[in-house]
């Protein structure tokens, strides 16, 4: 998994967000259209592309897209 | 893998009963017109039943059993099980299905069983049922499965109050000697995830007392997220999620390999009915066509161990069924807990749909 890739899957999960406002540093739940329902988008997005699993204990210790990316490469 | 086989049964008919009182997402006043819509849109909830007053699972239930009955010409003495299968009970003592026997004027040969599940309930429900009737000189069983979870989930808490509505169903299943029918069942549980849907307060192991339902912040640092007491609802949205689409495809999957057929080979999915971009999530791992796997969550909310036979009866109610169909239906949620089963639904399948007017 490459690091942009999954920037740009990561912005394709929103649908009513400029790409331009989500970069690595954007912390998510600040952006307008986060919501409970904006966490499950990421996790299946996540589980299709990369077979992985994040926690709702993961997800909570996650602040950036960074964050994300970091703790998905370490599992 | 927990493979269970039975024989010899048959479902007669299938009915759901629901509160009149009926809650639109849009009508929420916690909701934006676009928060609605978003949430409308993910969810997939438009509507839901909620029990107003005193109105129990019970009280849904039974309308929902006197209307199959009647539907089925089937006499009241005739009946030697009734299993209820619910997390809203009437008491904590005695079961529910001891005061129904009563209320429906069943025998007092009749079995009676309380099973405390609730998003797999009805799959777990058949499983006993099915068996009893296979294994005893028992014929004719009804499974009723019902909550009522709308009323103990806090108004304050966003992300929970707005996914429950209230439903009770009953199944009626006979035994047939001749019959080809074979039921297959994949069941199992996973305790670790318990904490991930709980009502905390109200058992044995944390009492009510006079704080238990005082509000508090669901996130102190964040209280938009709203408040909820310790005899509400908790959902922790990710790792349900997580489990769901791991466990039911998973299950599916097992029955699907031991018969060796495919997805489609089956007619229809009937998942339980939780959210939408779950299910959709589960569909796109089933790799099954929309049109195979009804959803009622539009019209009736998450109405736990209820969905199931919910969805089958909002989906054959207005339906001229002309072949049998072959029916994989797969519950998963509070335990945690999951079932799944393979079976065959009569062209002759009864169903029934109604207001509770008590």
């Amino acid at each position: 998994m490459t690091k942009e890739e999954f920037l740009k899957g990561f912005q394709e999960q929103f649908d009513d967000t400029d790409v331009t406002q989500i970069s690595f540093d954007t912390k998510f739940r600040e952006l307008e259209e986060w919501s409970s329902m904006m966490a499950l988008i990421i996790i299946a997005f996540i589980d299709e592309k990369y077979s992985k699993t994040l926690s709702g204990e993961d997800f909570k210790n996650c602040n950036t897209v960074e964050d994300l990316f970091q703790l998905l490469n370490n599992k | 893998m927990a493979l269970i086989e039975v024989q010899n049964v048959q479902i007669r008919g299938i009915s759901a009963c629901v509160p009149k009182k009926k809650v639109s997402t849009v009508e929420l006043d916690f909701f934006t017109n676009k928060d609605a819509e978003i949430f409308i849109q993910n969810t997939g909830i438009v509507e839901r039943y909620i029990s107003e007053g005193d109105i129990c699972a019970s009280d849904l239930c039974l309308q929902a059993a006197e209307k199959i009955l009647t539907e089925l010409a089937w006499q009241k003495d005739e009946i030697d099980i009734l299993i209820f299968v619910s997390q809203s009970s009437d008491y904590i003592l005695p079961a529910t299905s001891n005061l129904l026997q009563s209320r429906l004027g069943l025998s007092q040969n009749c079995y009676c069983l309380d099973i405390s599940l609730g998003c797999s309930g009805y799959i777990y429900g058949l499983s006993l049922v099915s068996n009893l009737l296979q294994n005893s000189k028992f014929n004719k069983g009804l499974l009723l499965v019902g909550d009522t979870i709308s009323t103990y989930t806090s108004k304050f808490d966003k992300s929970v109050y707005p996914l429950f509505g209230d439903a009770g169903t009953a199944t009626a299943i006979e035994y047939e000697k001749h019959s080809n029918a074979n039921w297959i069942f994949d069941i199992g549980s996973d305790g670790t995830g318990s904490d991930a849907i709980k009502i905390k307060a109200g058992g044995s192991r944390f009492r009510t007392n006079k704080n238990s339902f005082d509000l508090e912040y669901i996130d102190i640092n964040d209280p938009s997220q709203g408040r909820r007491s310790s005899a509400d609802l908790i959902l922790n949205g990710i790792d349900v999620f997580n489990f769901a689409i791991k466990k039911a495809p998973n299950s599916i999957f097992n029955i699907l390999k031991y018969v060796s057929k495919a997805t489609d080979d089956i007619d229809y999915f009937f998942l339980h009915q939780a959210n939408l971009f779950m299910n959709e999530t589960i569909r796109k791992k089933l790799k099954v066509d929309k049109d195979k796997l009804p959803n009622s969550i539009q019209n009736f909310g998450n109405t736990n161990g209820a969905s199931i036979p919910l969805t089958i009866v909002h989906t054959f109610n207005n339906f001229i069924q002309k072949n049998d169909f072959s029916v994989m239906l797969c519950g998963f949620g509070v335990g945690l807990s999951w079932g799944s089963v393979l079976l065959d639904l009569n062209k002759s399948l009864k169903t029934n749909m109604s207001y509770y007017h008590g």
